[in-house]
């Protein structure tokens, strides 16, 4: 690794920063939302792990952040596919704008 | 040019393309396709990086684990096998927006920052990172807590989600069930509690 620095995986990142922010503002499917926010994640993911191989300060903590994020982010799928599924069966809709009124 | 920038330019390309397939197509089916090759290619990067341990977690749980748990959402919540919610045009022009413009602040800082170089070759932290999450470290800086706060966290979401999802079930069958036949009696008898039995087959 002699030429590849920490630049342009922290430019890769905000590509998929920024393709996860579009995907929350355009879907209307929630589980497009959920992937919007996968892709968020992973961006940070991708941040982290690029921190730690090339700041020696950070090597362990870098990897030791990412593995809680991606811990985080399938307890957050889950619960987040359950509420949709409970909406689902409420609304017979997986469109968030028919969600403007949530008693259940 | 060398073997690591090329690897870095092929896979960073194959990430790239599937998330930009990820927020443009508007099947979801498509989209979860898109997705799947999004994380292997962060999880190339990992490797790339040499974090082996996180890309090897980064295919088991998520393209393993939340992917197929995000096609089944995809299965069960869509009206057709290519159902399609039509997004507004204006809002194609906020996100686009709102996405150049935060991609462009990012990408000047991340250019404006300090390019750190490594010239070693990366070592391997596996046997680091299970040690600092044991607590076992020489030098007394380990996440044993945050280890085991994740643990039952994990457990806690778990069972919530379980509970979320069949929570809507006991209420339906009631409404429906006259209306099914051919359901085998005993199954009936074992989901319902047992005072709305009379109810049900009324």
């Amino acid at each position: 690794m002699t030429e590849l620095g920490l630049t342009p995986f922290l430019i890769l990142a905000a590509f998929l920063f920024a393709c996860g922010v579009f995907c929350l503002a355009t879907k209307r499917n929630a589980v497009g939302i959920l992937m919007g926010v996968e892709l968020i994640l992973n961006a940070a993911n991708v941040n982290l792990v690029a921190a730690s191989r090339f700041m020696p300060e950070l090597r362990l903590e870098g990897q030791v952040f990412a593995l809680m994020v991606v811990v985080l982010a399938a307890a957050e799928a889950a619960v987040a596919l359950a509420i949709f599924l409970n909406f689902y069966n409420n609304h017979g809709s997986a469109d968030v704008e028919a969600a403007k009124e949530l008693k259940g | 040019m060398n073997l690591t920038v090329v690897l870095f330019a092929a896979v960073a390309a194959v990430t790239a393309v599937s998330a930009i397939g990820v927020a443009a197509s508007r099947s979801m089916v498509r989209a979860g396709v898109w997705l799947l090759f999004t994380l292997v290619g962060v999880a190339g990067l990992y490797f790339l990086l040499g974090a082996e341990f996180l890309g090897a977690a980064q295919l088991i749980i998520y393209v393993g684990g939340t992917l197929v748990l995000v096609v089944f959402g995809v299965m069960i919540t869509n009206q057709g096998p290519f159902a399609v919610l039509q997004t507004k045009w204006g809002e194609w022009v906020v996100g686009g927006v709102l996405a150049s413009g935060l991609f462009a602040l990012i990408g000047t800082a991340s250019l404006q920052l300090a390019r750190p170089v490594s010239t070693e070759p990366a070592a391997p932290t596996v046997n680091e990172l299970g040690m600092s999450f044991l607590g076992v470290t020489p030098d007394g800086q380990n996440y044993l807590l945050p280890f085991e706060i994740v643990s039952v966290h994990l457990l806690v979401v778990l069972v919530a989600a379980a509970y979320l999802a069949r929570a809507k079930k006991r209420i339906e069958p009631k409404a429906e069930l006259p209306a099914v036949t051919g359901e085998p009696a005993s199954l009936a008898v074992d989901s319902q509690p047992a005072e709305s039995i009379p109810e049900v087959r009324s």
